[in-house]
């Protein structure tokens, strides 16, 4: 490992060596930054980024969308953890959003986004991510911005050959990386050899966006790593690396590197769909939790689901097979043409490529070397379309620019690797600073990759960025691949932990992003939509408050007849209707978070006051000139006062 | 997009070329920015937020002026005092609008003597005596006549609301119109509201 630094190290000597005083030529090979790198990066004030990227912010549980070229930070979209900067998770709204049949969970590890795609293509209707920690599927809308839906995979355990769609979104697959007893049943951990399942999940997804589980397909106890599906003539096609094929229970760094080949299993979804929609499969006991987030009322609700269909994969002829690949492979990449499935060895040098064409004729031929668990092994030189010879140490993933060329990192030479589809010939390499793990090209993962820039999602900051005690973020790279050799052209820290990112060219999305929310469509059930509706209600311990905000006013602004011991619910409608004229609402001492409240929005928080007194509230947002003045004050009495319920603006009272 | 008015585009072409003339300097890290990636840059957000598109039903105070052919003095003036951001951010304000006529109604040759650059914060000053930070609907200029609150403008001066029959007059000049802007409200006066100092 120390040589690698030290090599990279030197590296980044020569690139400072180089670029000092050559200003201008741009056909250096390893690592030389190009003398107008800056310019290319470079967006002017006021000026858009050709492409939104959406980085999984891995154990921060969220989704961070950037701009390239600039590697801008845009937002963070809070999707499985509790976000105070805008009451995710804290708002009475929000919170059915992080449900689970665990209970509530306030956070979650996010991987993989995917963007919805039609025809292979991407059309920038949603972006999924999965929850790796309490296995979980999010839909993002791209329209909003906001996480809509989340629904949890039952029988899974580290969701995290996860959540890509299929060429029409038919579905979004989710693989387990833990097998685990299915159901879950108490025993001995060491019988776990045979008897532990690996659950491969199909989530319909409707038009609406709406997810539903389709299926739960039976697999054995391997560990399930990446998934990709096929496109063009492969279309109707899942596969997932395994790794852990040994099914060992301990030491797994060891043990689990016994077999010198695991498995990339081939799943013929259509063949399963078409089964289970003439009814077969057995519907099982399950227990999860269906969270979806209506627009109109402007509240998640969860569904507790108990039901889920199981398909045990020998039971549909034809539908699953496995190919041999070396070395424990991670990632499991789809070249655009659908006919190139690759498995990164992540302990070899090498890359192997299967043939879609080549595994149908091996599957025709019943070309078998053997079965696992009945399911039948495919020939290892039946199904190979070549290896990429030498890349580099430790492959992880690949990803293609629609050019005939893949591009794979490679973690442990830190570096990226172009090769050619077809030739398998290394075209190029440039190092990565350092460790990469995912890289992404807008559309890479499709059917028609947009190849002009490729980010690398690194593992190890190190001493990339201003020091920042031991505690770091993980840096990003941003390399042009429009030319024959890939150049480095910058470098920008992330948030979180980024696992995979998705691009897409920003136009196919930029002009259907909301600007306000409209509030003659707020159904919300405590909305006030004009000051005149603002009230106070008493139900036993409970008071509701509907309250507005204007610039620059709360209405009502103080609030009397609150007693130690209730339960204040602040129902907050923003009634601005202009676009970017959110107004924030915090009252001294809530044990939970601040809103953010954009216009035309209703939230909900709670407070629970114990202590007598008059307490002000305020507006957290700048909202206005008279910002300052954003304030209102809550009388709060003893337990046994008499105070009765008043509210008023201006010392007037409302309606 | 509406029509700029060409005093307004001689301003922004002015800035924009400031800002192209900041950018060449040389880069200390190798390389040298080239020309062609000068920002030649017509992105809306560089005009103000006057011309951003926000999906509002109202347009803002500035906006509503531009529209309007009884404002085409006090939109000169604007321009020339060069406050037009003060009428087109958040707000919340309340613009009170005199019409043409009612610079008319000042002793000639007095718009046209404001108008000349020398007497630009002169001309400022008055302007900002016609805009009250907060909403001030009808209803809540009535509120301060009942209360007895005055209505601090923009210029730091304070002027009295009155009444007269059914008509509401600030600062001398009668109220005679009223249109809600996504920024705030504009009444439209028929005298200037000229500042005491």
């Amino acid at each position: 490992m120390k040589n690698i630094f030290k090599i990279a190290i030197l590296g980044v000597l020569g690139l400072f060596i180089q670029s000092c005083g050559n200003g201008g030529s741009s056909d250096q090979k390893s690592g030389a930054i190009s003398g107008n790198a800056a310019e290319r990066v470079y967006v002017a004030p006021g000026e858009h980024d050709e492409f939104y990227a959406f980085l999984s912010g891995g154990y921060s549980g969220n989704l961070t969308v950037y701009g390239l070229p600039s590697g801008r930070m845009l937002k963070e979209i809070p999707v499985f953890s509790q976000f105070p900067t805008n009451g995710y998770g804290y708002s009475e709204e929000t919170v059915p959003m992080l449900n689970t049949s665990f209970g509530f969970v306030p956070w979650g590890d996010a991987h993989h986004p995917d963007i919805s795609q039609t025809n292979g293509e991407l059309d920038g209707r949603w972006v999924f991510i999965n929850e790796n920690n309490t296995p979980r599927i999010a839909r993002i809308s791209l329209e909003y911005f906001e996480t809509e839906e989340i629904i949890e995979i039952p029988h899974s355990a580290g969701n995290h050959s996860s959540s890509f769609v299929t060429e029409n979104t038919e579905y979004v697959v989710a693989g387990t990386r833990f097998s685990v007893p299915y159901p879950q049943e108490d025993m001995a951990i060491d019988e776990m050899k045979g008897n532990f399942k690996g659950p491969l999940t199909f989530i319909a997804v409707g038009d609406d966006g709406r997810m539903k589980i389709d299926f739960q397909l039976k697999m054995p106890g391997f560990n399930y790593d990446l998934a990709h599906p096929g496109r063009g003539d492969s279309h109707g096609w899942f596969f997932f690396t395994t790794y852990n094929t040994e099914e060992a229970h301990t030491m797994q760094e060891v043990n689990a590197s016994q077999n010198d080949k695991d498995f990339i299993a081939a799943v013929n979804w259509k063949k399963i769909q078409e089964y289970v929609q003439n009814g077969g499969g057995e519907e099982i006991d399950a227990e999860y939790a269906h969270n979806v987030f209506d627009h109109s009322t402007q509240t998640a609700t969860t569904t507790m689901e108990n039901k889920v269909l199981t398909v045990d994969p020998r039971e549909v002829e034809g539908a699953v097979f496995f190919m041999p690949t070396p070395k424990s492979p991670h990632g499991c990449d789809v070249d655009p043409s659908g006919e190139y499935i690759v498995g990164n060895g992540k302990l070899s040098t090498d890359l192997t490529v299967h043939s879609f064409s080549k595994m149908i004729t091996a599957i025709e031929n019943e070309d078998y070397e053997g079965d696992a668990y009945d399911i039948p092994i495919l020939n290892f030189d039946s199904t190979l379309a070549g290896t990429v010879k030498e890349g580099g140490l430790g492959p992880l993933h690949t990803e293609f620019d629609g050019k005939g060329n893949a591009y794979t990192t490679f973690f442990i030479s830190s570096e990226v690797v172009k090769w050619k589809l077809g030739t398998w010939e290394v075209l190029d390499r440039q190092p990565s600073y350092y460790s990469v793990g995912h890289n992404m090209i807008p559309g890479g993962n499709s059917r028609k990759p947009f190849g002009k820039y490729m980010v690398s999602l690194n593992k190890i900051t190190k001493d990339r960025y201003l020091p920042t005690g031991p505690e770091l973020e993980h840096s990003a790279q941003l390399y042009d691949i429009s030319g024959e050799k890939m150049e480095l052209l910058s470098d920008f820290p992330t948030h979180g932990e980024p696992h995979y990112a998705a691009g897409i060219p920003a136009d196919k999305i930029k002009s259907k992003s909301r600007k306000i929310y409209r509030l003659d469509e707020n159904e919300h059930e405590y909305a006030a939509t004009n000051e005149s509706e603002t009230k106070m209600v008493r139900d036993g311990k409970d008071v509701h408050v509907y309250m507005t905000t204007v610039r620059s006013h709360f209405s009502p602004d103080n609030l009397e007849g609150i007693k130690v011991g209730d339960k204040v619910y602040f129902h907050v409608t923003n009634l601005e209707q202009d676009f970017d004229v959110p107004h924030g609402f915090a009252m001294i001492g809530a044990n939970t978070s601040e809103l953010l409240i954009m216009p035309g929005q209703t939230k909900t928080i709670t407070w629970e006051p114990k202590k007598v007194g008059v307490w002000p509230f305020y507006c957290t947002d700048f909202c206005s000139a008279l910002h300052q003045e954003m304030q209102g004050y809550v009388r709060v009495s003893g337990q046994n006062s008499n105070v009765p319920l008043k509210w008023t603006l201006d010392d007037e009272e409302i309606n | 997009m509406r029509s700029i008015p060409f005093l307004m585009t001689i301003v922004l072409l002015i800035s924009s070329s400031v800002l192209i003339g900041c950018k060449d300097n040389t880069n200390d890290k190798g390389g040298t920015p080239s020309a062609t990636a000068e920002a030649e840059s017509d992105a809306s957000s560089n005009r103000g937020q006057a011309f951003i598109d926000d999906d509002s039903e109202n347009p803002n105070a500035l906006r509503l002026a531009m529209d309007s052919e009884d404002h085409t003095t006090l939109v000169a003036a604007v321009e020339a005092a060069g406050v037009e951001n003060a009428l087109v951010n958040v707000g919340p304000l309340t613009v009170f609008a005199p019409t043409n006529a009612a610079f008319d109604k000042l002793p000639d040759g007095t718009v046209e003597d404001l108008l000349k650059p020398e007497n630009k914060s002169k001309l400022a000053y008055i302007l900002t005596n016609h805009v009250a930070p907060s909403n001030y609907p009808i209803s809540m200029l009535e509120k301060n006549l009942k209360k007895g609150r005055t209505l601090y403008m923009a210029s730091g001066e304070n002027v009295e609301v009155s009444q007269e029959g059914d008509d509401i007059i600030v600062g001398g000049a009668k109220i005679i119109g009223t249109v809600k802007v996504s920024n705030g409200w504009v009444h439209v006066v028929e005298d200037v509201i000229l500042p005491k100092k």
